[in-house]
């Protein structure tokens, strides 16, 4: 396979990994730094844009940039092992919490989310994002692989139950990237494909009982995606509103500061999950192709460090991670292009927002944890 | 267990890095998936959603062109726009109608008109339009609606222009009005240049010169936000305003006419022969042009529609009427250019004709007869018994051919539309409409302009005009010439039909000289009227019977009329042009069930050749019943 010479090639510079270097010293990976930075800035300036230059909502935006990477450089200084060696508690914890904010949660924007301890608020459900795959991946290092079918079974409970309890909130964006996240494990892990189909075939089966589980608005926002005109001035604006954007913005967009859409409202959401809109508006199909390569230079880093790691439990979190952040992305800008259905999922690194931010940025510390506690072994 | 782990270890290896790269390509191939839609919607689409977003935030708002004005000849305002303020309603922003009327109608009094208008206008617009709820709001009712807006959220007072008539009443039959549009009227107009525009003509020179009156839309292109409020104006296209209309008509000539037949039904055209322009065209009673213009309600209209008067009826244009005596002239020139009559030719009168095969008697209007009559004298006193003969010797064809080649029966093509034609009856004429064939009797009596011959004011006037003119015609016509906005002038130049000829010209002057007699000759049937004027007139006076006198068994026309009602009364017609060597105004006069039109036109003629009566000199006539103070003989 040509591509295994091209993984081959990445290895080359490692060589010199004899000793370390300071970046390693602090535990930074400096590829997928520079490229969480470079997005980061790119999003800053789709944000100025977007928020009608409101200087306040990009100060926001740094402040919740600063916190994110502080946990990033917080979470890279945890060695693997410490991870694997708490996996299960932390899924534990995780599931806990989530059944608490179903019972006491604070009901925010008609969707209980939020979980209060003194000044802090957690979203549980995004702790989930990192418990499931670390304590999936905890669970294989143990066992052998590939899986049997009773694990998978066990997988499985493992995955629906929080994500259940996550669509329940309703949060049906973050319910499938818990799905995703620990489906990808699986998928890593070596679950047939075989397997994989029947999975894919039930819930396809499955899909008018998931329909009496939707939220009204969530049954609103499948039937738009199948037909915005249903309802053009209501929940079909969005998309339609999304399409004209970008639609508009053509091979090189009209410019920084000058999409009409966004400045003049039309697009709704402009500065959140339908912040892609703008991208394509102001920067046009080349600007979009861009930021799109950079998401996927960040991906084939985390996929570099993935089979760089060194044991299975960081294979299977690296890969895991790698892959959900993959999902996040495209599903928001299939959404924004209208080829997913509206699930309200941001734009990780460029939509405004602090939570997601520092549960993704808590990944790609983990992510660099893995590939910067290496053991000087050769392998 | 070692063992096995490590092989496990590297099998694992080798597992998780080729899912990777399974994974890596499913991934490429999602992002193609993106990058491929990305490209149908900015590369392949992008013109259809450039269109689509300029949609969203351009807005072209139509700017209304000014109506052009109106003037008379002498440059007098008949016409104009005035600014008022109106109270609109935008009907999406409320959201429970009776309520908000109730509460505004607390601070401005809404009759039960406005409200009912409103609620017409309501369903015939959409729920975006702005619709009036009330117009010609007082100042002190804008002041006392500032200080309440805030209660009202779909509410605004809007300064407009509103088409106003200075002269009210007195030319709504030239001038007619402008209106709301109507559906009807929505199906025929240019939607783009009507964009802006609440109002169109709907009758007279308003209807007739609406394309002219109307102008060009103007544009102004907005920058729009999501809740459609303008952010800043891009560009501006001005409106481009209706032409500004000068009449013919004298104004102070048609307020003299009119205020001369006020209090009577009747019509009065005035033309000046020479050129074909209308000098006054009056017909009363008439009606204010200005409830149209606002709306009125259906008991309002309906009112109007069924008074006995009838206001809305233009009598000068559609009046059908007897030629009753006035026809004399016409067909005395038909005998003399046929040469059937001659100036020298006398007749007896003994007070009856008969004809040869027949012993059906036709009386003359004056019981003993004329006795010796001339063709002079036979127009001067009105002889019928002459003009039965010569209408006998002529026969119908060669009385409908002169009558035709004078423009009756047909339009005269004047710049108003509504006129009707009139008719000039032929035996192929009564076949068609009555199904019976047509007798002698029918040429006879159509001879001294009774029976099935039917004309409008606008065709007697004209037909003078043209005996004034000796022949030559002139379409009449209302409009003298357009002024465009830079002040350039477009003149109307009608195109004229073609002029009566006479084989002998001679001919118009024997006719002229016995329309002169009319006033001067002691037997003439204006004698009075003659005597009173400093100027030639040529005159022709006329009866028309309103109901025969055999029907109700009456000999007598004269001596009966006052003691009948009033509806029964005869009309009074006249035709005269002055003076008779350079003619300056041609007129016809009909005043219904009334006996007054000859000294009506007196005085509308001694106005415009002598200047403003001296009111105190000519005692007024008039009242309803028809009895008259200046006691002018009834004329024949």
């Amino acid at each position: 396979m040509p591509f295994i010479h091209f993984i081959d090639r990445m290895r080359k510079p490692e060589r010199s990994s004899q000793y370390r270097t300071f970046w390693q010293y602090i535990h930074i990976d400096i590829g997928l730094l520079i490229g969480i930075l470079l997005l980061t800035f790119l999003g800053l300036l789709i944000l100025y844009s977007s928020s009608n230059q409101n200087i306040h909502v990009v100060n926001q935006q740094m402040i919740h940039i600063g916190l994110a990477f502080g946990v990033l450089f917080l979470f890279a200084q945890i060695p693997p092992m410490t991870y694997r060696r708490w996996a299960f508690w932390i899924y534990i914890i995780s599931l806990i919490l989530l059944i608490a904010v179903s019972l006491i949660g604070h009901v925010g924007k008609g969707a209980a989310r939020w979980l209060t301890i003194g000044y802090v608020r957690f979203q549980p459900s995004e702790m989930m994002k990192l418990a499931i795959p670390m304590f999936l991946a905890w669970h294989y290092h143990k066992i052998h692989l590939p899986l049997t079918l009773r694990t998978v079974m066990v997988s499985a409970v493992i995955i629906l139950i929080p994500a259940l309890l996550t669509a329940k909130q309703p949060d049906l964006g973050t319910a499938i990237l818990l799905v995703i996240a620990g489906g990808s494990v699986l998928l890593l892990a070596g679950l047939s494909w075989y397997v994989m189909t029947a999975f894919i075939a039930i819930l396809g089966l499955s899909g008018p009982a998931v329909w009496y589980l939707l939220h009204d608005y969530q049954r609103q926002r499948v039937l738009t995606f199948l037909n915005p005109e249903r309802d053009p001035l209501g929940a079909g604006y969005h998309i339609i509103q999304s399409k004209i954007a970008i639609g508009s913005g053509g091979l090189f967009g009209k410019g920084w500061l000058n999409g009409t859409q966004s400045h003049l409202h039309f697009l709704p959401e402009h500065s959140t999950d339908f912040i892609f809109a703008v991208c394509g508006e102001e920067f046009g199909f080349l600007g979009s192709v861009i930021l799109i390569t950079l998401f996927m230079a960040i991906i084939m880093r985390g996929l570099y460090i993935t089979i760089k790691a060194q044991d299975t439990f960081c294979r299977l979190l690296a890969g895991s991670l790698t892959i959900t952040f993959f999902i996040s992305f495209f599903i928001n800008m299939g959404m924004v292009t209208g080829i997913l259905p509206v699930v309200g999922l941001p734009l990780p690194l460029v939509s405004y927002g602090g939570s997601s931010m520092i549960t993704l940025m808590a990944s790609f510390g983990i992510l660099m944890s893995i590939q910067t506690h290496r053991k000087l072994l050769t392998t | 267990m070692q063992r096995i782990a490590i092989k496990n270890h590297i099998q694992e290896i080798q597992l998780i890095t080729q899912r990777c790269i399974t994974v890596f390509m499913m991934m490429m191939i999602l992002i193609g998936l993106l990058i491929a839609r990305l490209a149908y919607l900015q590369l392949v689409n992008h013109t259809l959603y450039t269109t689509l977003s300029k949609k969203n935030w351009l807005d072209l708002t139509p700017i209304e062109p000014t109506r052009g004005l109106i003037y008379d000849r002498n440059g007098i305002l008949l016409a104009e726009n005035i600014p008022i303020f109106s109270l609109d309603v935008i009907p999406n922003k409320i959201t429970y109608f009776p309520h908000m009327l109730a509460e505004i109608g607390k601070i401005i009094p809404l009759s039960d008109n406005d409200i009912s208008q409103f609620q017409k206008q309501l369903k015939q617009h959409r729920r975006f339009d702005e619709i009036t709820l009330k117009l010609r709001l007082t100042e002190a009712e804008v002041a006392r609606f500032s200080e309440n807006q805030y209660r009202f959220p779909g509410l605004l007072v809007k300064a407009r222009l509103i088409r106003h008539y200075p002269l009210a009443n007195s030319l709504s039959h030239v001038l007619g009005y402008v209106g709301r549009i109507n559906t009807d009227e929505l199906r025929h107009i240019n939607p783009t240049n009507y964009s802006a525009t609440h109002y169109i003509g709907k009758l007279g020179i308003e209807k007739f010169y609406e394309d002219q009156l109307h102008g060009t839309v103007g544009y102004e292109q907005a920058e729009n936000d999501a809740s459609g409020q303008a952010i800043r104006i891009l560009n501006k296209i001005k409106p481009i305003p209706g032409k500004n209309l000068h009449l013919t008509l004298d104004s102070k000539l048609q307020l003299a006419a009119e205020q001369a037949l006020s209090g009577h039904r009747g019509a009065i055209v005035a033309i000046q022969p020479k050129t074909g322009d209308l000098l006054a065209l009056v017909s009363e009673p008439s009606y204010d042009p200005t409830v149209f213009v606002d709306g009125m309600s259906n008991e309002d209209y309906q009112r109007l529609q069924t008074s006995p008067d009838r206001p809305l009826y233009n009598r000068a244009l559609r009046g059908l009427y007897p030629f009753a005596s006035p026809i004399k002239p016409f067909i005395a020139l038909e005998g003399l250019n046929s040469g059937i009559a001659s100036p020298d030719f006398t007749l007896f009168d003994p007070g009856w004709y008969k004809l040869p095969n027949s012993q059906h008697f036709f009386h003359d209007w004056r019981p003993h007869g004329h006795g010796t009559v001339n063709l002079t004298k036979a127009i001067a006193s009105s002889c019928d018994i002459y003009f039965y003969d010569l209408g006998h010797k002529l026969g119908i064809q060669r009385i409908d051919d002169i009558l035709t080649v004078f423009g009756f029966g047909q339009l005269t093509g004047i710049d108003m539309g509504e006129e009707l034609p009139g008719v000039v009856a032929s035996p192929a004429w009564k076949r068609k409409t009555k199904g019976v064939a047509w007798y002698e009797g029918d040429t006879i009596n159509s001879a001294i302009g009774q029976g099935y011959m039917q004309t409008t004011p606008l065709q007697l006037a004209a037909g003078v005009a043209t005996i004034a003119n000796r022949g030559i015609r002139h379409t009449p016509h209302l409009l003298a010439y357009m002024e465009y906005a830079n002040q350039a002038r477009e003149f109307n130049q009608p195109k004229d039909p073609a002029p009566v000829t006479l084989r002998d010209d001679h001919d118009w002057e024997i006719v002229i000289h016995a329309m002169q007699e009319v006033i001067t000759s002691p037997e003439g049937t204006g004698y009075h009227f003659g005597k009173l004027g400093p100027y030639t007139a040529a005159i022709k006076t006329g009866t028309a019977q309103v109901y025969s006198k055999k029907a109700h068994g009456l000999n007598e026309i004269a001596d009966n009329q006052d003691s009948l009602p009033e509806r029964l009364r005869n009309h009074s017609l006249l035709i005269a042009f002055a003076p008779v060597e350079k003619p300056t105004i041609a007129i016809a006069v009909i005043v219904e069930n009334s006996n007054l039109a000859s000294s009506i036109a007196r005085q509308v003629m001694d106005y415009y050749l002598i200047g403003p009566p001296l009111v105190t000199l000519l005692p007024q006539t008039t009242n309803r019943k028809g009895t008259t103070a200046n006691a002018l003989h009834p004329f024949h």
